[in-house]
């Protein structure tokens, strides 16, 4: 079931559309990658749904109702760009935020405190912001944005300014939260991150919807009957034609590139062990990476 | 608490607890008065930086000679060598200028005077040595007809005008121009120095909230139009506090002032002042008080405390609030500070206007028709009317104050809407130099 379901989403500022006749379906329970080049319309869509502006047409449903004022309290938004109130002490701060969602100022501390510690931040609640690290500062905002257990949560560049470690933090969080029944917006550019957490995608280029599916189903739409196979031996007499041929000094084997039907995988296979040693065997799905690269440039040149 | 007052709070008390509240609260009005008190102090001793002028005067026809008066603004010298005196021999005796009197002058017939310098004259020099060739012409045609000098000075008075205003029963009450004076003047200037300080302090909020990207955050839990508002009335808030603290401070050092200089006096003073009609003064010499403080205690007992305070709130709110939102919007129109200038013009210019016009026009004439008109029209009003208020007789001029205040709230709820509709769009706009056509387009926005 689709917990936001937008429809026919049209918006324009002065002479030129920033998106077109959007449709996007992101079920319950899911994380749902947002992609999408710089100026494709990403943001615009996002302030639709967090209310900051209006559609000119079209609709959006918000669990199973037209989207209203009284669906703010339910929706966590972590900006792109991020800001908090520099002069602010951190426990303050979260609890402000807070409290503009609703909260009473005595479960906004509970919670502000349950999460701090979680964040191990717990020395610098009575710190301002200007005196945290970078990463320190992008932990609160993540806070902010999740404390009062929205239904809803909306993370642009979530991983912008995390080191390695902290990004898995924020990786398992994010995770967590939707184990834990919420549903998440995941608007990037990296498209590791994408294919590693997102269950869903959907693409928007030159203001318009490109793509829309499971991670799956879109790699496999996407793919070019590729199999990769690296093995010891040699290749001799095989009735299949590799596109390419290498060798892969860094591994100490051999790598062949085939283009086949995928019901001829099996007689390849049997071929293949009959002749070398294979070390692997596999299908060569595209990655979003590369589908999201395509997917830009076709829409650029045509 | 709702939003608008959550907001409120946090502008608030983020502002009050800072140090530089604290400073500024002290020191503001310490710096404030010796400001003035330079002005006043130089204005009042005009001849502090100034030398004497001194003219050379040669007079041909003898009609003056010797009979101007000197002082240490100005001196007279008499030469009977007018040719030859160049510019740089008149250098070398420390001369301003030098004055010609024609050989055909004489007091019927004083034409045809002439000064030279090798600057300018000023006009206040020019005035000076007018006053004192008919001052020494005046005297000569009074000795001239027989006048002594006895008689001259006899015929000097000073008048002290004892002003009363009128109530409807027609009884009057005594009061004190002066003290009016002070008290509008100085009601006007705080409210400009707040609607200044304060609406920058507006402006720079949403710029710092717009720079800093807190805005988008925000605006996804509360609506522009909560945040501009609750902005607005957290600094008002934090003004009005400003005000208290000073109201209550010289409260209490008025009182610890009149307690040590006047002590026990103070009784006597205001059963005088309370008296109808001030008594003479070396009557009051004898009970040991001073006439001026009486007037002034009286003065004050004269003004209508209630409607001053009233008033100096009311448009206090009303202006802060009518500029305020314009400075909201401003701020919502920027990226950086450095690009308000061409916004801030229009808000400046009726407020610099309107103190300008304050200390001059509606001062000489308080009930004169520019001085109405400027304190009913809402963009001067605040700083008008508070200075005509002490001047105003409410039993017949009451209407003026309810068209004035109804007007004036009437412009902030529309200022404020207009200010909400730019601000709404602004804040989310950035690297675009907002234009006047823009925001005019930004007004017609679908929210």
């Amino acid at each position: 079931m689709a917990f936001l379901e937008v429809s026919n989403v049209t918006k324009g500022y002065e002479g030129h559309l920033a998106i077109k006749d959007l449709n996007f379906s992101i079920p319950k329970g899911s994380i749902y990658g947002l992609l999408g080049p710089n100026g494709a319309g990403k943001t615009t869509l996002i302030r639709i749904i967090n209310q900051i502006t209006a559609a000119d047409t079209g609709e959006v449903v918000f669990d199973g109702e037209k989207l209203n004022p009284s669906h703010i309290a339910r929706i966590g938004y972590l900006p792109e760009e991020r800001g908090l109130y520099k002069k602010m002490k951190v426990l303050e701060q979260i609890i402000y935020f807070g409290r503009l969602k609703n909260l009473t100022k005595k479960e906004a501390q509970k919670r502000a405190l349950h999460w701090l510690e979680k964040f191990d931040l717990l020395d610098w609640k009575y710190k301002k912001i200007e005196e945290l690290s970078k990463g320190m500062a992008q932990k609160v905002q993540f806070i902010l944005t999740v404390l009062h257990e929205p239904e809803l949560i909306i993370l642009d560049e979530p991983f912008s300014g995390f080191d390695p470690v902290n990004t898995e933090l924020i990786k398992d969080e994010i995770q967590h939260l939707r184990d834990n029944g919420a549903t998440i917006i995941f608007s990037t550019h990296r498209m590791e991150s994408v294919e590693e957490i997102c269950d869903y995608v959907g693409m928007i280029n030159l203001s318009q919807k490109v793509l829309e599916g499971s991670i799956s189903d879109v790699r496999n739409s996407f793919k070019e009957n590729e199999y990769e196979v690296y093995y010891r031996g040699e290749l001799n007499g095989l009735s299949f034609d590799a596109k390419e041929v290498s060798r892969e000094d860094r591994l100490a084997l051999n790598k062949a590139v085939f283009v086949i039907e995928p019901e001829k995988a099996k007689a390849l296979i049997k071929e293949l062990n009959d002749t070398v040693d294979i070390a692997s065997f596999s299908e060569q799905l595209p990655s979003i990476k590369d589908i999201f690269i395509k997917k830009v440039e076709e829409g650029n040149h045509g | 608490m709702g939003k608008i007052g959550l907001i409120t709070w946090r502008e608030y008390i983020t502002r009050v607890r800072k140090k530089s509240f604290l400073i500024m609260t002290i020191l503001g009005p310490v710096l404030i008065a010796v400001f003035y008190g330079i002005i006043i102090f130089l204005a009042v001793n005009d001849s502090i930086g100034k030398d004497t002028e001194k003219v050379l005067v040669y007079d041909e026809s003898n009609a003056i000679e010797g009979k101007l008066y000197n002082d240490d603004r100005m001196a007279f010298e008499y030469t009977s060598d007018w040719d030859g005196r160049d510019t740089d021999s008149l250098n070398a005796g420390g001369y301003t200028g030098r004055l010609l009197i024609p050989n055909n002058f004489n007091i019927y017939n004083p034409d045809g005077v002439v000064y030279e310098s090798e600057n300018s004259l000023s006009i206040e020099s020019k005035e000076r040595i007018n006053r004192r060739i008919e001052n020494a012409i005046e005297d000569e045609k009074m000795s001239q007809l027989g006048v002594s000098e006895t008689a001259m000075d006899s015929l000097k008075t000073s008048v002290s005008l004892n002003a009363l205003t009128l109530d409807e029963d027609g009884e009057a009450k005594s009061s004190s121009t002066e003290l009016n004076t002070v008290i509008g003047m100085g009601a006007s200037f705080v409210i400009y120095f707040f609607i200044f300080l304060y609406g920058v302090q507006v402006m720079k909020g949403v710029i710092e909230e717009k720079t800093n990207r807190i805005v988008e955050v925000i605006v996804s839990s509360v609506k522009p139009f909560q945040l501009m508002m609750g902005k607005v009335f957290g600094l008002a808030l934090v003004g009005l506090t400003q005000i208290v603290i000073w109201l209550v401070f010289s409260g209490i050092l008025m009182g610890v002032i009149s307690f040590i200089f006047i002590g026990s006096d103070m009784g006597n003073i205001m059963d005088m002042a309370n008296s109808v009609q001030a008594m003479p003064a070396d009557q009051m010499a004898e009970l040991g008080v001073n006439s001026m403080m009486v007037n002034v205690v009286s003065g004050m007992m004269a003004i209508n405390w209630p409607f001053i305070i009233l008033s100096f709130i009311i448009y206090f709110l009303g202006g802060y609030l009518m500029y305020s939102a314009l400075f909201a919007a401003v701020g919502a129109a920027v990226d950086a500070e450095t690009d308000t200038q061409q916004f801030m013009l229009p808000i400046t210019l009726p407020l610099v206007f309107s103190i300008a016009l304050s200390t001059s026009v509606v001062l000489r004439d308080p009930n004169g028709a520019l001085s109405f008109w400027l304190s009913i029209i809402p963009l001067t009003s605040p700083i008008v009317m508070m200075v005509r208020a002490p001047f105003l007789n409410l039993a017949t001029q009451w209407w003026e104050v309810a068209l004035s205040i109804g007007l004036l709230i009437t412009t902030f709820c529309f200022t404020i809407w207009l200010a909400g509709k730019i601000y709404r769009t602004g804040i989310l706009m950035y690297g675009k130099k907002a234009t006047y056509k823009e925001l005019f387009k930004w007004l017609f926005y679908k929210g």
